[in-house]
């Protein structure tokens, strides 16, 4: 059986359609798995149209390639983590990038073969080429940096932003050369410096950013396939890489709101590493003046509140924490206690990565409140308990001008009545920035692993019921 | 009008709609939207579907071709499959 063009460019329709709705119905959680079917029935019936199409005459490659994505990708779904959410998502980037590259070349080949190269054609090809190259590597170097297979701390060098506007300048050139000549030298050399800047420019970027890459390299792996789409004449493609493009372009601004900083300053930064070490933390912390306070010191006070706070950051993805934050939740529900989740935009390492922990830990989503929803709320909340979070908690981004911090959003922590921190050591946040929080006196700090402590509060809470 | 330039009309009301949509998607579910467009921008399958089984391919475009089909569909079986188990989790409190 073989469809029509027409009839296969209606089918891409149909598809586009259910892509839209796809995106749309994670408005809400509810309507969020009817979406990701709409999504599937999208790609289903993109394949099926494609395949039955007049260009596609043989079949062998074709259902090898399918047949061993299948159960590669069908396994990594399967066994990932989801605190390595992060990783996965940086790794099928770096594939999309990459498998742009290899149809922009395949397309050149074949074009070439049958006489079809033209001026146009070769600048879309090279632009499918060039995003798609900068998209792999610098998805490469994201997924290093947050395997720690890299250091997560920037690399910075001096002459790094000139090194980064000449190799620019030159790819670009490149382009001209090969799109105006057809020299396949200026294909290759273009290709590989593509390769190379893709690298450059995402290492010097530190790991506490990772929250706008993933989401910067989420927008290019969608230009890629629009590039993609421009170079095969294909509506169906310009259209998805234009919606995923542009999710990954928002999230990307929404990070950096979340941050009160500029993408620019967030790409050419470097700012922030992570530094471990220095005297022990509880010296530390009495020489400063913070107070150290027992679980049994958190819990005599969280029993008989009215309504907890917990505030998870990246110390609870890090501990795993979160199993034993929701036992934490359910017993102080069952001494009466209301208990909310407060999650910072850029808590973590990719965009909602605390909301999907907790909800891997079987947390119900009405209990997860975001920024704006739940600040009003924590200067009538008894308890605020923070696990692993920590710039986003400093009041120094309101109060202290002066602060390299000052005018990023926080949730307003400071505000509750009792505020217990549980942290491994007296290190400022990545920002470098000392938090005022520890030092007030309605904050203590509990110093541990922030699972171990969250075990050990539960077990308070189980042994010393009133 | 050329074909270039209609392409250019989708491309540019596309980004439209992208823009729409996502502003309305709630920023509890942003790691399953980026494991979606994830998935979704295995669309690039369709162009590697085209490379590989076009009459013109030579090996070598066909080898291409079928490196470029692997890595979409890794992109599309796995994106979507993460997808469904993350958003799987998501419930409300359950009525004891």
């Amino acid at each position: 059986m073989e469809i029509s063009a027409n009839a296969q460019a209606l089918a891409y329709l149909v598809s586009a359609v259910l892509f839209i709705l796809g995106l749309k119905g994670l408005t809400h959680p509810a309507s969020a798995r009817k979406g990701n079917f709409f999504g599937m029935a999208g790609m289903a019936i993109a394949i099926g149209a494609t395949l039955l199409g007049s260009e596609v005459q043989s079949y062998g490659f074709i259902i090898a390639g399918v047949a061993a994505g299948a159960v590669i990708g069908s396994v990594l779904a399967a066994r990932v983590q989801m605190t390595a959410m992060p990783q996965l998502v940086a790794a099928l980037h770096s594939f999309v990038g990459m498998a742009a590259v290899l149809v922009a070349l395949g397309t050149y080949l074949n074009k070439a073969q049958a006489g079809l190269l033209n001026p146009v054609l070769m600048g879309e090809l090279s632009a499918g080429i060039v995003i798609g190259a900068i998209t792999f590597s610098g998805s490469v170097i994201a997924f290093g940096k947050l395997q720690g297979l890299i250091s997560g701390a920037p690399v910075i060098f001096k002459g790094q932003h000139a090194l980064n506007a000449v190799l620019g300048l030159i790819t670009v050139g490149l382009a001209v050369v090969f799109a105006t000549t057809e020299a396949s030298w200026a294909l290759v050399l273009m290709t590989l410096l593509a390769f190379v800047l893709g690298f450059t420019l995402i290492i010097p970027i530190g790991g506490a950013d990772m929250p706008v890459i993933i989401s910067m390299l989420n927008s290019y792996s969608g230009w890629a396939a629009a590039a993609t789409g421009f170079t095969l004449g294909n509506n169906l493609l310009i259209i998805v890489g234009a919606l995923v493009g542009f999710s990954g372009a928002i999230l990307s601004y929404i990070m950096c709101r979340a941050m009160n900083r500029s993408i620019i300053n967030v790409v050419f930064g470097g700012f922030g590493g992570d530094s471990e070490g220095g005297p022990s933390a509880l010296a530390q912390a009495a020489e400063k003046g913070v107070k150290a306070a027992s679980v049994e010191d958190a819990i005599y006070w969280m029993e008989d509140a009215n309504r907890v706070i917990i505030v998870p950051g990246y110390g609870m993805a890090v501990a795993q924490a979160q199993h034993a934050l929701k036992e934490l939740m359910e017993l102080l529900e069952e001494h009466g206690v209301e208990v909310k989740f407060a999650i910072h935009p850029v808590a973590g390492r990719m965009p909602g990565h605390m909301n999907v922990l907790l909800a891997e830990a079987d947390i119900p989503y009405d209990h997860v409140l975001e920024m704006d929803e739940i600040n009003p709320e924590f200067a009538t909340t008894d308890v605020v308990l923070v696990v692993g979070a920590n710039d986003v908690t400093n009041p120094a981004a309101k109060t202290d001008p002066s602060s390299p911090i000052y005018g990023m959003p926080i949730l307003d922590v400071a505000k509750a009545r009792n505020i217990y921190v549980i942290k491994r050591s007296m290190r400022p946040g990545y920002s470098g920035v000392e938090n005022l929080l520890y030092y007030q006196d309605n904050c203590s700090l509990i110093f541990g692993d922030a699972k171990d402590v969250c075990e050990g509060l539960v077990t308070a809470l189980k042994g010393g019921g009133h | 009008m050329p074909d270039t330039l209609v392409a250019l009309y989708v491309f540019v009301l596309a980004c439209f709609i992208g823009y729409f949509v996502i502003w309305g998607v709630t920023p509890s579910l942003h790691t399953p939207l980026v494991a979606l467009t994830n998935a979704i921008s295995g669309i690039v399958i369709v162009g590697a579907l085209l490379v590989t089984g076009a009459e013109s391919a030579g090996t070598t475009a066909e080898i291409l071709g079928f490196f470029a089909v692997l890595l979409a569909s890794i992109n599309v079986f796995g994106g979507f499959l993460v997808t469904n188990r993350m958003l799987a989790m998501f419930k409300k409190k359950d009525k004891k």
